[in-house]
């Protein structure tokens, strides 16, 4: 693999061919916020914060730093005034479905971000697709998966599934930036194998 | 029927279908085009046919059930060759009448057009009103042609641009054709279409592909099926001339699965151009292979989204993916594709057949050739109508539309649909151009054109596309997703009378991130619509929100 120089934040950064912004600015010891980004799984592209500023050829662009690619002279500015933006709104877009969420009410902080600002619609769920990705790539699954889109888009864990494969591995909880996973998973288990919990607790 | 083995028995085989045929005899074209066919056209049809059958053979009138003539507003409609007479809202009980006249070279006067102002009355096509301005290349061999025989489209002059590309002409200068040509994409974006092709052409590996993109899933927008349903032929002509400069053996039709007569047009012709040896091996003796695979949707607008027809065409969820390489260099199971929407396919063969400096004599400076336009909304005469680039807005909707119904004004007219966005009245002047309409806030998109009113609610118009929208993001990213679910609610919440301070600024920042975060085109540009009120209308805004927030301060107290 071939070394590439570029530039983030107006340091010198050596990448090598096929990596990702994301990952040469890691390397580099720079900070670019994720939420649905998670190193043992594929670059997902979801949840645009982690969107930077690029310059190719003299032309500004916002790209998404998970997936982009590195390339040589690329020019990297990971925080702007726009980027601030796009980061601040998504951030309260999205805490207006979970507006506790730890991860979330830090960068909010961080961010300036209002988690008033926009109607409440507490689904919880962020649908970063942790636990869908985890469960297909890490476990391969396949437990947990969305359903619907557009607005009407959800996590659900198919019962069949689940019945077999949840019970020893619940590794999905813990990734889950806002505990949803675990919510949406004991409410499988109420409707799919009820009982399992109590018997096993109590002793069958 | 044999396959043609060269250039010169497809000229063979032309010449015998001409020389069959009486030019003098009267031919009756009957629009089944999917508006008239909503107005029981395929009645219309059958009586023709009942009726010709009655006369002796040879005598006879030559029926012809077509595809969409335009007019959608005065439909059925019926076109009386070889002088091109039209009739208007045609019922089966007409079709006698018709058919007499005809045989006599006279004209049923209470069936042709009637200026609805002075009354005046218009009998030939190149004198209807709706159809003198236009200039109708693509969409002008519809009335010619029955989209189930092959014969037709021979007959029109059908695939000599494909033999000559193959014979004359060489892969690359086919491409330099279609460059010198500033053929830009019809489907949305207006991305030239030669530099495309080069792109793919030049891409590594054998394996290559070209996609029709017929998804059109987009509200207001009916010219690609009105061109399609009507011609398939000639899409796929252009299809099989691209792969060919492209050097790709493998083409894809994506299509709606909701549009049976499309779908029976589209299965026809690749059937029949296959047995003519115009697909399949060695193409009119050439060498050249080609295969073309038909494909349908699973019902959402995003599979129109190339990266996501593309992942569609795979067998995967048609989920967009960034494109930061571009689909030409990886598409289809990550080979060069190279994808083009049904008009700029239908564009190509004019293109190879009469030269690139002729094509690139119409229009303006930066957008070339004729654009179909599906003009609806507050219009007199709704339909599709054909216009070379250039051509000011104000005459598509006056001079071909008619007007406003009911002596009302204007107020604005909206381009695009859901992804595209309105303009005021005021700048109705404005030519039809990718990029000055772009810079207007009005991209052309697709070419559905919407006119407007003065009792429209320009609040309530950006409501109902986000609400579209809403309903066909895939949901994968969040700024598609959650800031067009935001700035539905506020909108929502404005049109009820509940607006609150603040929601100009809360719309203005959703629009912007949207615009600006998304993962595929359908966000960035669901931002666009509403981009283009707050550009425009922002009092109408700013008024229906005080009104809101008033209220809410009088309850209050």
């Amino acid at each position: 693999m071939s070394e590439i120089v570029m530039q983030i934040d107006g340091k010198e950064v050596k990448a090598s061919d096929g990596m990702t912004v994301l990952q040469a600015a890691r390397v580099a010891g720079i900070h670019i916020p994720t939420v649905c980004h998670h190193d043992k799984l594929e670059p997902f592209g979801g949840c645009r914060m982690c969107m930077v500023e690029v310059e190719v050829r003299g032309r500004k662009s916002y790209v998404v730093s998970c997936l982009y690619p590195v390339a040589p002279d690329l020019v990297v500015h990971t925080r702007s005034e726009r980027v601030d933006k796009i980061r601040r709104v998504i951030l309260e877009e999205l805490l207006a479905h979970a507006p506790n969420s730890p991860e979330l009410v830090a960068l909010a902080a961080e961010y300036g971000a209002d988690r008033d600002r926009f109607d409440k619609d507490p689904s919880f769920c962020i649908l970063c697709g942790l636990c869908v990705r985890y469960c297909a790539e890490v476990k391969q699954k396949n437990a947990v998966d969305f359903i619907e889109r557009g607005a009407q888009r959800a996590i659900s864990f198919i019962p069949e599934i689940a019945a077999k494969e949840c019970w020893d591995c619940q590794e999905c909880f813990a990734i889950c930036p806002t505990s949803y996973a675990q919510a949406a998973y004991f409410l499988t288990e109420a409707l799919a194998f009820p009982g399992r919990r109590k018997s096993a607790m109590h002793g069958a | 029927m044999t396959r043609l083995q060269s250039a010169a028995e497809l000229e063979l085989l032309r010449a015998g279908i001409l020389s069959a045929r009486d030019a003098a005899r009267p031919c009756i074209a009957v629009c089944t085009g999917a508006a008239c066919n909503g107005l029981d056209s395929a009645r219309v049809a059958r009586a023709f046919e009942v009726e010709a059958g009655k006369m002796a053979p040879g005598a006879g009138i030559e029926v012809r059930a077509t595809g969409c003539h335009g007019f959608c507003e005065k439909g059925p409609n019926v076109v009386v060759g070889p002088d091109d007479i039209c009739y208007f809202e045609v019922t089966p009980d007409d079709v006698p009448e018709i058919i007499a006249s005809a045989l006599k070279g006279e004209v049923v006067e209470r069936l042709v057009y009637k200026h609805p102002e002075t009354g005046e009355k218009a009998v030939h096509m190149g004198e209807v009103p709706f159809y003198r301005h236009q200039t109708r290349l693509l969409i002008g061999d519809n009335i010619r042609i029955d989209p189930k025989r092959i014969e037709d489209y021979v007959a029109v002059g059908g695939y000599a641009a494909l033999a000559k590309a193959l014979f004359q002409m060489t892969p690359d200068q086919v491409v330099d054709e279609v460059k010198k040509a500033s053929l830009r994409g019809r489907g949305g974006g207006g991305f030239p279409a030669g530099q495309k092709w080069e792109t793919a052409k030049n891409a590594p590996g054998d394996e290559k592909y070209v996609i029709v993109n017929g998804h059109e899933g987009e509200p207001g927008a009916f010219m690609d099926r009105a061109l399609f349903t009507g011609n398939p032929h000639k899409v796929l002509e252009g299809l099989i001339i691209g792969a060919y400069a492209i050097g790709s053996h493998r083409g894809f039709i994506y299509t709606r699965h909701d549009s049976p007569q499309l779908i029976e047009h589209i299965e026809t012709a690749l059937a029949q151009a296959e047995e003519y040896g115009l697909l399949g091996e060695n193409i009119l003796g050439s060498g050249f292979d080609f295969r073309v695979e038909v494909h349908f949707d699973v019902g959402i607008f995003v599979s129109g989204e190339s990266s996501a027809l593309m992942r569609s065409i795979e067998g995967q969820p048609p989920e967009p993916r960034p494109k930061y390489i571009r689909t030409s260099v990886a598409g289809i199971w990550d080979k060069p594709s190279n994808l083009n929407n049904v008009e700029t396919w239908a564009n190509v063969p004019q293109i190879i057949s009469r030269g690139a400096e002729w094509y690139a004599g119409i229009g303006t400076e930066r957008s070339k050739g004729t654009k179909l336009v599906s003009l609806s909304g507050n219009v007199v005469n709704s339909g599709v109508v054909e216009v070379p680039m250039g051509t000011p807005l104000r005459k598509i909707v006056y001079d071909m539309g008619g007007g406003i119904p009911g002596g009302k004004a204007a107020k604005a007219v909206h381009f695009g649909g859901p992804m595209g966005g309105s303009i005021p009245a005021s700048l109705i002047d404005a030519p039809l151009d990718f990029d000055e309409l772009a810079a207007l806030g009005a991209p052309i998109g697709a070419g559905g054109l919407l006119v407007m009113d003065e009792d429209t609610d320009m609040v309530d118009v950006a409501r109902y596309f986000l609400e579209f929208l809403t309903n066909e993001s895939c949901g994968k990213c969040v700024p598609c997703r959650e800031g067009m679910r935001q700035t539905l609610k506020v909108l929502t919440n404005i049109t009820k009378g509940k607006g609150r301070d603040g929601d100009i600024g809360r719309l203005e920042d959703l629009n912007d991130v949207t615009g600006a975060a998304c993962l595929c085109a359908l966000g960035r540009t669901a931002s666009d619509p509403l981009k283009s009120m707050l550009r425009y209308f922002k009092d109408e805004y700013e008024l229906q929100i005080a009104r809101g927030s008033q209220a809410a301060g009088n309850t209050a107290k």
